[in-house]
């Protein structure tokens, strides 16, 4: 079952490289958004760095919001979910794995580029290490969450921009206490809270959001 | 539906009550039978309480006559909550049973709820004003029903995005599903977090701590507001019903 699960994650990393450059957009959304604001609000380096973790934690959730498509719609469209349903492997693993095959093509990108941003917001250097960790525990929720969103806008109408407005508010938790972790690690407080919180959500969102997709994935296909 | 698989249903003691309710005839019976009652009683509840809270009604020490904002804040906002709920309810039975009702009364409920949120966040925000000198913070509880009024807002959008109204009557269940994680972020966001809206004093498990004559106007407009909710939703499932039926007569048609 495990084999079956890698197998998933493998064909859509495959996937995702032979067509190459869809990946690469949503990476390079992440850092033009960024870019726009020190060019609307000014380039006064104390209100970016009062600023900096907020936008890159949106501009994170709007590029992964952007991704969602990748990650049911082709299956979808070409009749391999279908097939997926039909295998002997409970669904829900499935989903796991397709949600873990997304993360690693959209997340894991975008908190690579990620200090770079920090250092065009010009951060200062105390919140790297908590933005970078922030990151890595909240980037796997968006993905779950997503997958839920994705999941169940197959075959609606305008299903990209009815994606974000069922998505986007269940993304605030998760940018609220993003962000505060960093500001309490630029204010020199305990940090712990806040990622303590974000973890919560994480092993929150891996049962929940799992049976949520599955459960909208077999209405999709009925 | 015959009268021998009526007496079957009525009769079969495997068949759980709520069942017997799923008949959308029967809906329809109680349903007429309801509607002039919590009709009645909304308007009375809704009168009594207004009165009571305009004219009887102590001003408070503190706020003066703004305190009087809140007989229609407060009720308001625990029907934003209690008709998410009810959806929330109502979407289980109808993924878990396929109660074939459910959904349609999840359906009703949406707008109703929608508009007692905006009715909250628009009186809050009338309150706001004059008691904390701005029309809007960034404070939890007043975030987390926001968040409560985009729910709604999604699940309606969901709802009518699909070409066939059974799927999106699935679909937007498993949303309020999803949504209900919310419900207890708006119960408890003012004890857990230190936030500038008051924490409840009502709904305390000791003695509320609102003086009876502020109670009772409070508790009229309450099930005032609850009875209203009743009639309208009986009301938009009674033309959800109609509309499916019309729905049906128009395919036949079509199919000659």
């Amino acid at each position: 079952m495990m084999r079956v699960c890698g197998q998933i994650v493998l064909r859509d990393l495959r996937l995702a490289l032979r067509q190459g450059f869809d990946a690469f957009i949503v990476l390079m959304f992440f850092v033009i958004t960024v870019t726009l604001f020190p060019l609307g609000v000014g380039s006064e380096p104390n209100l970016l760095a009062r600023m900096g973790p907020g936008v890159i934690w949106v501009a994170a959730l709007l590029s992964t919001m952007l991704s969602l498509d990748r990650l049911f719609q082709h299956d979808y469209e070409d009749g391999s979910l279908e097939l997926l349903l039909l295998s002997p492997v409970p669904l829900e693993l499935l989903v796991l794995a397709k949600v873990a095959a997304h993360w690693l093509l959209t997340g894991l990108p975008l908190i690579i580029v990620t200090p770079l941003l920090a250092v065009f917001m010009n951060m200062p250097v105390e919140g790297y290490g908590v933005l970078l960790l922030s990151m890595l525990l909240g980037t796997p929720v968006s993905s779950f969450i997503g997958a839920v969103g994705g999941a169940l806008t197959l075959g609606a109408r305008r299903g990209g921009v009815l994606v974000s407005l069922l998505i986007l508010p269940l993304y605030i938790p998760l940018l609220i206490f993003g962000v505060s972790a960093i500001d309490a690690a630029i204010g020199g407080l305990s940090v712990r809270p806040h990622l303590l919180i974000l973890g919560a959500m994480l092993v929150a969102a891996i049962p929940l959001a799992t049976w949520a997709a599955s459960a909208s994935l077999r209405q999709a296909c009925e | 539906m015959p009268e021998i698989l009526r007496a079957k249903i009525d009769g079969n003691p495997y068949i759980l009550p709520m069942f017997r309710f799923a008949n959308p005839n029967r809906f329809l019976r109680i349903g007429k039978g309801i509607m002039p009652w919590s009709a009645g009683l909304s308007i009375l509840c809704i009168g009594v309480g207004l009165y009571l809270a305009l004219f009887v009604s102590p001003p408070d020490y503190q706020q003066k006559e703004t305190v009087r904002i809140m007989y229609v804040h407060v009720p308001s906002a625990w029907m934003a909550l209690f008709i998410y709920s009810s959806m929330v309810i109502s979407s289980a039975m109808a993924l878990i049973w396929k109660h074939p009702l459910a959904d349609l009364i999840a359906k009703a409920s949406a707008p109703v709820g929608t508009g007692f949120t905006i009715i909250c966040l628009a009186t809050g925000s009338l309150w706001g004003k004059p008691m904390w000198g701005t029309w809007w913070v960034w404070d939890a509880r007043l975030t987390s029903v926001l968040i409560l009024f985009f729910l709604y807002l999604g699940y309606i959008a969901l709802n009518n995005a699909f070409d066939d109204p059974a799927r999106g009557a699935k679909a937007s269940a498993v949303l309020a599903l999803v949504g209900a994680v919310n419900l207890p972020i708006i119960k408890f966001s003012v004890d857990w977090w230190n936030t500038l809206h008051q924490p409840a004093s009502v709904t305390r498990l000791d003695v509320p701590a609102v003086h009876s004559s502020m109670l009772w106007p409070l508790l009229l407009m309450a099930f005032g507001f609850t009875f209203f909710y009743v009639t309208i939703l009986v009301l938009r499932v009674r033309s959800e019903i109609a509309a499916a039926k019309i729905r049906n007569i128009q395919l036949a048609e079509a199919r000659g």
